[in-house]
């Protein structure tokens, strides 16, 4: 193959590097055309950069503090392909509704920011393992009732189906905030955001102008990178781990090694509906506000992040999420809030496009 | 010990078995040949539960297979080197030796077994530490055999070991299976190389599209006209 002159190759009229570069003058055109109106321009940009350069320094907290929540919600998606190469559409309002198991379970207990340190400690303790816990029998019974007959269809049914489970647990997320009669803590309006106690500690650990670190920020980027590391070393070296990585590497082999494949994919859910129940707490008790459609931004976010990572990856989509989030947070303040998710997109299509195995995937490397 | 009775198994419409009989008795190395397409493989996974036989019945010690789940099959005593080794190419060599006794759980005859597999594959033990992946294709069959002695099977069930061999290896290999069968593990072989199987077969099956038309001992089979002439390629 590598012997073939260049006037044989097969395939497209055009040699590969003519069509990339005229994909990325495509990119830069659509660029140029529309970066302006979302808020791209570089010399404003560059101007207040050096105008303020703290400011800076602060958006990258901020986006790295958010890609924390990104990362772990990114973990979900990563470890479901890795094993069974589906993009589980679904995951993401699995986090939303975990979020609303959150609030709903503080709001049982009572706790809010005027609680003692003790109570709000036990509050958010039991709302972790319930929120945990719904998140992943939630996912593994997706799994296990929208998925597992399809695994033998072809590729596409299993996505539809994601997608319509999708649709459920948004009006499922919908009518749960409605139920201000059972649930007091969701106010008046259904569709509205709801608010979440603040029961981070908020103490300043470093303050400079503009850049302001707190104890919360903190406490979440730590906490995200210990689910990656605990996840990873779960994966290596436990049995169940190694099962997963088996099953992933080649579901026949893995069968024939005594793995109940069925088990493993089913565990694989849980793992990942428990992981979004850390996020969907996390991002409440962070953010100060859920709603019912967020699982679309946290999902196109997420998701993007694990492709960029190399999806399969566990580290990457970590990676990809502490980028995700900082890109995510340069936008919002530099360019414009509104076109975030657009930029987002753009990254999406451009990975796909030229490095579909992301930034730390190869080919035959590590996976899941 | 293995018993199949009318077995058929089918792919969507298409019959790949029409009804497969055979028997594979406590200490024997049985062999399966018969040319591509024929079935052997079809046959190896319908008897692990992989695929699931249409119509006929299984036994394995009197206990019905058809129904289990391929996991409970192996826990049985019935472990496999497949057609094409499925190694996990991302695992070292040793992890995969490792997965090889996932059904287990006693920590010594593991490590007994794992010095036993590297004991019969020198090569595999200068490469523990490395991805399986980027073993090469006879190293890769060594270790899908040695994966598969790590379950400790009462009955192995080997896919063309020698596929894509070099005759040394080929040779080395069926040695090797012999040696395997001495230690006192019952090996139903599946082959395409007709010579080198039946000499080291106690008994031999042959296919042809999905039907078994000739049983005999080893020696016999190799004697037998059909044989010579479908198989050995002599006229
Ligand atoms: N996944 C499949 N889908 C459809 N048909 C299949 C499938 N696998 C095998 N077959 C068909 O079943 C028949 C038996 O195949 P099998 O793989 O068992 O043959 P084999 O004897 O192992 O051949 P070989 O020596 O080439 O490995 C063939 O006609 C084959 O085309
Ligand atoms: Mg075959």
């Amino acid at each position: 193959m590598a012997t073939t002159s260049p006037t044989v190759r097969t395939g497209s009229a055009l040699p590969r590097w003519a069509r990339n570069l005229a994909l990325t003058l495509l990119i830069l055109y659509i660029v140029l055309l529309v970066g302006p109106i979302a808020g791209l321009d570089a010399p404003r940009i560059w101007q207040s950069i050096a105008a303020e350069p703290k400011t800076l320094v602060q958006v990258a907290l901020v986006g790295l503090a958010n890609g924390s929540i990104i990362a772990i919600i990114a973990l979900g998606y990563t470890l479901v392909y890795g094993i069974i190469e589906l993009i589980n559409f679904a995951h993401a309002d699995v986090f939303m509704l975990t979020a609303f198991m959150s609030l709903t379970v503080l709001g049982a207990i009572g706790v809010d920011q005027k609680s003692s340190s003790g109570q709000i400690f036990v509050g958010v303790l039991v709302a972790l393992v319930v929120a945990v816990l719904f998140g992943a029998l939630l996912n593994a019974s997706i799994e296990r009732l929208a998925y597992r007959r399809l695994r033998n269809a072809p590729r596409l049914a299993p996505l539809i189906s994601a997608i319509g489970v999708s649709f459920i647990l948004q009006n499922l997320g919908l009518f749960w905030g409605g139920l201000r009669i059972i649930f007091p803590v969701m106010g008046v309006n259904a569709a509205a955001p709801k608010t979440f106690p603040q029961l981070l500690p908020e103490g300043i650990l470093f303050q400079d102008g503009p850049i302001i670190f707190r104890q919360k920020d903190l406490i979440i980027i730590l906490a995200s990178v210990a689910f990656m590391i605990a996840l990873r070393l779960f994966v290596q070296y436990t049995r169940l781990g190694k099962a997963m990585r088996a099953t992933a590497q080649n579901r026949d082999a893995a069968k024939i090694m005594g793995i109940n494949v069925d088990t493993v994919i089913a565990f694989t859910f849980l793992l990942g509906g428990g992981l979004a129940g850390v996020a969907g707490l996390l991002v409440g008790l962070y953010n100060g506000t859920i709603v019912f459609n967020m699982g679309l931004t946290a999902g196109l976010r997420a998701f993007t992040a694990a492709v960029l990572g190399g999806i399969g990856n566990i580290t990457g989509a970590m990676l990809g999420g502490f980028l995700i989030g900082l890109l995510a947070a340069f936008s919002d303040v530099y360019f414009s809030s509104r076109w975030t998710n657009a930029w987002v997109f753009a990254i999406l299509v451009v990975i796909l496009i030229f490095r579909p195995l992301g930034l730390l995937g190869e080919a035959g490397g590590e996976k899941a | 010990m293995l018993e199949l009775r009318d077995v058929q198994t089918y792919y969507g419409n298409i019959q790949a078995l029409k009804g497969i009989s055979l028997k594979v008795n406590q200490g024997e190395v049985v062999t399966l040949i018969g040319s591509n397409g024929a079935g052997k493989t079809t046959t190896l996974r319908t008897i692990q539960g992989l695929n699931r036989p249409r119509y006929g019945t299984i036994l394995f010690e009197g206990k019905a297979l058809e129904t289990l789940p391929t996991d409970t099959i192996v826990r049985l005593g019935i472990s496999q080197s497949p057609e094409g080794r499925l190694v996990f190419p991302r695992m070292t060599v040793r992890e995969n030796l490792e997965m090889g006794a996932f059904s287990r759980s006693d920590k010594e005859g593991i490590a007994q077994d794992m010095e036993r597999a590297l004991n019969l594959f020198p090569r595999l033990r200068e490469r523990l530490a490395q991805k399986a992946g980027t073993l090469s294709g006879g190293e890769q069959q060594m270790l899908a055999i040695g994966r598969a002695l790590m379950a400790r099977p009462r009955l192995l069930l080997l896919d063309e070991p020698s596929m894509g061999l070099a005759p040394m290896l080929v040779e080395q290999i069926f040695q090797t299976v012999i040696e395997i069968n001495e230690q006192g593990t019952t090996v139903l072989l599946v082959e395409q190389n007709a010579r080198m199987a039946l000499a080291v077969a106690d008994r031999g099956y042959v296919l042809q599209t999905g039907r078994i038309v000739l049983e005999d001992t080893g020696p016999n089979l190799l004697r037998s006209e059909t044989v010579r002439k479908a198989y050995l390629g002599e006229h």
